[in-house]
């Protein structure tokens, strides 16, 4: 029996559950091996060849090439796992966090700087017209 | 015996610990944030402990996918900073208290908390952001810490509830260990925020506020929040803040609040900070 998600109706959010984290079990752990600057060296040298010794789906291969991070958290893709791709080239959270929301760096600051994104409208999927 | 002198709550975005690292601090953008611990950095000169106990959660850091604990005690003698893909921040090794961390683990395992003991462990910005904030850039860090990582990061994160009592029997721990120690227990990570998909930058300000009240007021509301309203009103990053009920239950029912901050933002998240003592 699937266990109980009483947080699927939440917008715009993968919550990574057991079943994300089996899903994404080789993915999570190619990112993690980023950690090691010998690592890292040797992924940018040859990414695909790199991404060879990860046992992942084709999916979740073409997403890191893309830096596609939504389809990569769809994907079982963890948002900390994840952060050694952006952080390894170079990127920061803030950065990363607008591509995922399809706005520049430069709109998302200010977002922030002018509260936050709201959770009005944003608790459940279907809540108004944006979500 | 050692006796619990403080306790503080801190965000721990790793963006604050980079501003720092990169001299960006006198930054419009962070000025806000740092002039909210100068407070702080004033009153642990006045206060400074002997051990730091400090609660924090591991980013997929020093555990991968293959362990992954729920509550974890650092019993090393020092623990070195994590290279979190651009390379390991330039701050001092963390000094442990080796003795007194496994008087803990046995005490709290005695007690029904059955804790995952780790002997090497690298500690990421969850663990020295939080230092770096309260005592800025030493050559080394003045007191000894015990790391305890609580782990968030895979759904479901232990209840807030279970949090607080397990701070509860963190305080008899720590004030049955034999050596004459001042401690303090921080408790760090949230406000709300949401770092992944579409809904990232969501922060809920009127929770928050009502969070920090209650943090020092009224913790026993705090502790029944649920995972599906951390969720969905704090963003699902924003369930972090069952770290700082560990802290809490650890100082006593009532405390005297020192010091609050508040700001939105660093980075994605919204930055709450309390300094508490034992009346």
């Amino acid at each position: 029996m699937p266990e109980d998600k009483p947080y699927a109706d939440i917008p715009g959010t993968v919550v990574f559950d057991a079943d994300m984290s089996r899903k994404g079990y080789h993915l999570n752990q190619f990112c993690f091996s980023l950690m090691k600057a010998e690592n890292r060296e040797k992924f940018y040298a040859d990414q695909e060849a790199y991404l060879d010794q990860y046992p992942m789906t084709e999916d979740q291969r073409q997403a890191v090439l893309d830096r596609d991070f939504n389809r990569l958290l769809a994907l079982g893709g963890n948002i900390y796992y994840l952060a050694k791709i952006f952080s390894s080239d170079g990127q920061s959270f803030e950065l990363a966090a607008s591509k995922m929301t399809g706005v520049s760096q430069q709109e998302y600051r200010a977002m922030m700087i002018a509260g936050g994104r709201s959770p009005e409208g944003n608790r459940y999927i279907g809540e108004n017209k944006d979500g | 015996m050692a006796r619990i002198t403080g306790g503080i709550t801190t965000s721990h975005v790793p963006a604050i610990g980079a501003a720092m690292d990169l001299g960006k601090t006198e930054e419009d953008y962070w000025k806000p944030v740092f002039a909210g611990y100068e407070y702080s950095r004033q009153w642990i000169k006045d206060n400074k402990p002997d051990v730091v106990f400090l609660v924090f959660n591991d980013h997929a850091s020093a555990f991968d996918m293959d362990f992954i604990p729920t509550f974890a005690i650092g019993c090393a003698e020092e623990f070195s900073p994590a290279d979190e893909g651009w390379g390991p921040r330039p701050v001092p090794k963390v000094k442990g208290h080796p003795a007194m961390a496994a008087h803990i683990a046995q005490n709290l395992i005695e007690n029904e908390f059955d804790l995952t003991i780790v002997n090497k462990m690298d500690v990421d910005h969850g663990l020295t952001v939080p230092l770096s904030l309260m005592f800025g850039q030493p050559e080394a860090w003045p007191c000894m810490v015990i790391p305890f990582a609580v782990g968030v990061v895979q759904y479901p994160a232990p209840l807030g509830r279970r949090c607080y009592a397990l701070g509860k029997a963190l305080r008899k721990a720590i004030e049955s260990f034999d050596e004459d120690l001042d401690v303090q227990v921080w408790g760090t990570g949230g406000m709300s925020h949401q770092l992944q998909g579409p809904r990232a930058g969501l922060i809920n300000q009127a929770v928050d506020q009502k969070s920090l009240e209650d943090f020092v007021n009224d913790p026993e509301r705090v502790a029944e929040i649920s995972h599906l309203e951390y969720l969905r009103e704090a963003g699902s990053e924003g369930i972090e803040l069952v770290m700082w009920l560990i802290m809490r239950g650890a100082m006593k029912s009532n405390v005297i609040e020192k010091h609050r901050f508040y700001h939105v933002p660093a980075s994605n998240t919204a930055v709450g900070h309390l300094v508490l003592e034992n009346p």
